[in-house]
């Protein structure tokens, strides 16, 4: 009976998964085991247990309330600048009654120009961008995430863009939005993107002669182990832990 | 006669001048024959005039600053990479310590957003919805009270000072009685609050607003029509409304411009849409309106503070959802806070699966659905945004403040330039930046 | 620092030690470096309330070059450790540093890649402050504790000698990882 014992490893192989609950949205990473434990053995009995993350996927017409006349309105404000809607806006995810933007890179100035100054639009207030780094989402490792403020309606959008870690580049909003003058300074000094067309983009709150992103997922936390009375506790990240 | 400048090098533009020792009489003379009177200053980063570790970089040509730069990042804690690493529930422990005097608003947008991403924002029990709005208030006034004070002594007015902290610990000490803490308290949980009111806090609430309602006046006497105190602040650190959309100033800078703007009205949370009160504004765009608005907002907090006390109503404080809330009820045990000892003897004497349940929502964490959520709160000094992103697991994939502090402070260079150097300091009194929240 | 320096030991030294040590915790001038949460609580001591006054201690210096106490209040990051350092160097002996506050003294929470893991890295430390922050009474704990401890500080050979002796003790006691006996 022993060589038919089944190998966890071959038995596993992507297509042999059980089918997921929600087959849509994009994967992000894949979770084995229980508790995700990746030092030490799982004792729980479901370390073969393999399950694949999505984040929410593009969402279907009606997107529901407002977020179809923003939608509406930022596609027909697109067009006539003679830009086609599907060529900027890559997809659009409705989640947890937020409206998110996925906007190619090359098109994002012009994208969010249109957003600040259409009548029926108006997202007068940038707050920021928000880094993100996803080391599983091939090819579109970094994200940019803008969050948008209507004053005038209200409103608040998400956008977001996406740049490879091989070129990462991506257009700089300080022209339309100068407050995000410092804000992509930040997101430069702790990820690496590489904001273009930004007046000054310098470190700002690393010391300029720091090495690497420091909040980069590739980036150790940089912890040391505590020692006392012959117990010794590793750092945050080399703890065992559960995700 | 020697020269007293040094020679220049590829580092420096133009003559650098020896200040230390010599003649002060040649120095200044040779300087003079360069025609060139522009002196950059750099103040800071450790000053006792600039809010704890800001550096101002300033070009000053005579007593006119003709640029102004900031440098930050000297307090960068490293607390949105250090989330990444603690469950979410652990998270409130370090966001409190981001923007350390405005406590309550960071746990509060931090959990909201939790809350939001877990989907759980509409069973949030409304008796912690209503102790939260009742802290975030008591929050606003002492942080107010700390910006009016430090930004009196700064102009040197040290009784402003003495009189802000002789207030602002009556707050602390109502905070000491409700979470245990005088700072830093992690006390609002994701999906309510760490435990109910202790008896007597009520009490003690309505204790404080009686003296704060005879306590808030004495700062109009002091302050409000002192001709010193508005020959310093009147006209100075201007910003109108064009500006502070430009440059993403929200709070009061933005309400001195005139503009209403408060989340609370334009996109209530925690069930603000249900209190009355007034959003000051001024139309001065200065420094002086920016005081006066703060103490406007002082006294309507007190309103919402009396509001909340009347709205309190007996109920629970965490989700039902066992999933989520923490498994103990809590007790003051004789070395602080612990679990009760009634839990204690059900986990390990009755119920082997209530004990496991403890042990994995303790040690492991509940796990929050992949996606994105954004939360934002109206902090004393602005927007408070929060964005967090999870991957499906027990801890936080990405944790990302927007704080006001770090978006307000940019607007630093556009009061200051053109202005006197001594006014820099009102400027950037007025904006009221906290640097433990500029850089995180 | 002066004559004191340089008188000889025994009888004369140790009353001019007294004298001087008395004379000095009587007035010492912190310096302020305020760098975060616990900045507001030193504030706090400084005020009505807590009234550091009673201690001769109210006048905060804004210039290191006027003052003889560093109160390290707060996280100190990799930025703010070589300026941390300048003031330390540009205060006039004598000088001492109360290291007030988790952050300060070991790290605390902040284990990680800004943070530095204890300001003694940087300076010399005389009193670690525990707490997170530490309360006004603890931080008023310290200084009377300090002030002891400057009541009875040496002088001149007597001085050698002491940090002699505190070398010496510092490199024969244990370390951390060596110590015995339960996690408390």
């Amino acid at each position: 009976m022993s060589d038919e014992t089944p190998n966890p490893e071959k038995e596993l192989s992507e297509q042999n998964l059980p089918g997921q609950r929600g087959e849509h949205g994009e994967e992000v990473r894949l979770q084995r085991g229980m508790f995700g434990a990746n030092n030490g053995g799982d004792t729980s009995g479901y370390s073969g247990l393999v399950r694949s993350i999505r984040l929410p996927g593009p969402a279907n017409r009606p997107y529901g309330g407002w977020f179809d006349e923003v939608a509406d309105e930022l596609e027909g404000a697109l067009e006539e600048q003679g830009l086609l809607p599907a060529k900027a806006i890559e997809k659009t995810v409705v989640d947890r009654d937020e409206l998110t933007f996925h906007i190619e890179r090359e098109h994002l100035v012009r994208v969010a120009r249109t957003l600040r100054d259409d009548p029926a639009l108006r997202f007068e207030l940038c707050t920021g961008v928000s880094g993100v780094h996803y080391p599983g989402d091939k090819g579109r490792e970094l994200h940019a995430v803008y969050h948008l403020r209507s004053l005038t309606h209200g409103r608040l959008i998400r956008l977001e863009v996406s740049a490879p870690d091989a070129d990462p580049r991506i257009p700089s909003l300080v022209a339309v939005y100068p407050t995000n003058d410092w804000h992509e300074r930040e997101a430069y000094d702790f990820f690496g993107i590489v904001f273009d067309g930004h007046p000054a983009l310098t470190r700002i709150m690393m010391p300029d002669d720091w090495q690497g992103h420091p909040q980069r997922k590739d980036y150790p936390l940089g912890g040391i182990a505590i020692e006392y009375k012959g117990a010794q506790i590793p750092a945050p990240d080399q703890r065992r832990s559960y995700s | 006669m020697n020269t007293p400048s040094a020679s220049p090098r590829e580092t420096t533009e133009g003559a650098v001048y020896t200040v230390t020792g010599g003649d002060w009489e040649e120095v200044v003379q040779s300087a003079a024959k360069a025609d060139d009177e522009r002196i950059i200053v750099n103040m800071g980063p450790q000053h006792p005039s600039t809010h704890g570790v800001l550096r101002l970089i300033l070009e000053i040509d005579g007593e006119t600053v003709t640029e102004a730069r900031c440098g930050i990042g000297y307090l960068h804690t490293g607390i949105e990479k250090n989330l990444e690493y603690r469950t979410w529930t652990q998270g409130t422990t370090f966001v409190t310590r981001m923007d350390y005097l405005t406590s309550f608003y960071n746990e509060t947008a931090y959990c909201l957003g939790v809350e939001k991403l877990l989907g759980i924002t509409e069973q949030i029990p409304d008796r912690a919805s209503v102790i939260r709005v009742l802290l975030m208030e008591l929050n606003r006034l002492s942080s107010h009270l700390v910006c009016i004070a430090t930004g009196g002594m700064e102009l040197g007015a040290t009784t402003i000072m003495i009189y802000g902290f002789r207030d602002r610990e009556m707050i602390l000490d109502l905070y000491e009685l409700i979470t245990g803490l005088r700072m830093n308290h992690a006390f609002i949980r994701p999906g309510g609050l760490a435990q109910d009111l202790p008896p007597g806090a009520v009490d003690a609430v309505r204790e404080f607003v009686k003296t704060m309602k005879k306590n808030l006046p004495e700062y109009d006497k002091l302050a409000t029509g002192n001709p010193i105190f508005k020959a310093r602040m009147q006209d100075v650190g201007y910003l109108d409304l064009t500006g502070c959309m430009a440059l993403g100033a929200t709070g009061p800078i933005l309400r001195s411009a005139g503009l209403p703007h408060d989340l609370r009205k334009t996109d209530p949370y925690c069930g603000y849409e249900n209190y009355e009160f007034d959003v000051p504004t001024a139309d001065t765009c200065d420094s002086y309106g920016r005081f006066l608005v703060r103490l406007e907002e002082m006294r309507q907090s007190l309103r919402i503070v009396e509001q909340c006390l009347d709205r309190l109503a007996p109920g629970p404080v965490m989700v039902g959802d066992k999933k989520i809330a923490w498994p103990a009820q809590l007790a003051l045990g004789p070395d602080g806070l612990g679990n009760s000892l009634d839990h204690i003897k059900k986990i390990m004497g009755t119920s082997m699966e209530a004990l496991i349940h403890h042990f994995k929502l303790v040690t492991e964490g509940f796990r929050v659905p992949a996606g994105q959520a954004y939360a934002a709160v109206e902090s004393p000094k602005g927007e408070l945004g929060v964005h967090v992103v999870s991957d499906g697991g027990t801890r936080p994939f990405r944790v990302h403040f927007r704080d006001p502090s770090f978006t307000n402070l940019q607007a630093m260079a556009a009061m200051c330039e053109g202005g006197q150097v001594a006014d820099v300091i009102v400027a950037v009194a007025s904006i009221d930046p906290v640097m433990g929240g500029v850089d995180r | 620092m002066g004559l004191e320096e340089k008188l000889p030991s025994g009888f004369l030294l140790t009353t001019v030690e007294q004298a001087a040590g008395w004379v000095r915790k009587a007035s010492v001038f912190p310096a302020t470096f305020g760098l975060a949460c616990c900045a507001i609580e030193m504030m706090t001591t400084g005020a009505g309330r807590y009234d550091l006054a009673r201690f001769g201690m109210e006048v905060f210096r804004g210039s290191p070059r006027q003052a003889d106490l560093m109160i390290v209040a707060g996280r100190v990051s990799q930025k703010m450790a070589p300026v941390l350092r300048q003031v330390y160097d540009q205060m006039p002996n004598p000088k001492w540093v109360i290291s007030m506050g988790v952050c300060a003294s070991s790290g605390g929470m902040f284990n990680n890649y800004a943070i530095v893991q204890g300001v003694d890295h940087i300076v010399p430390v005389d009193i670690y402050l525990p707490g997170c922050p530490p309360r006004p009474e603890m931080l008023l704990d310290a200084i009377l504790k300090l002030h002891q401890k400057i009541q009875t500080s040496k002088l001149g050979v007597n001085a050698e000698e002491a940090a002699r002796e505190a070398e010496e003790a510092a490199l024969k006691a244990l370390p951390t990882i060596e110590l015995k006996g339960l996690l408390r």
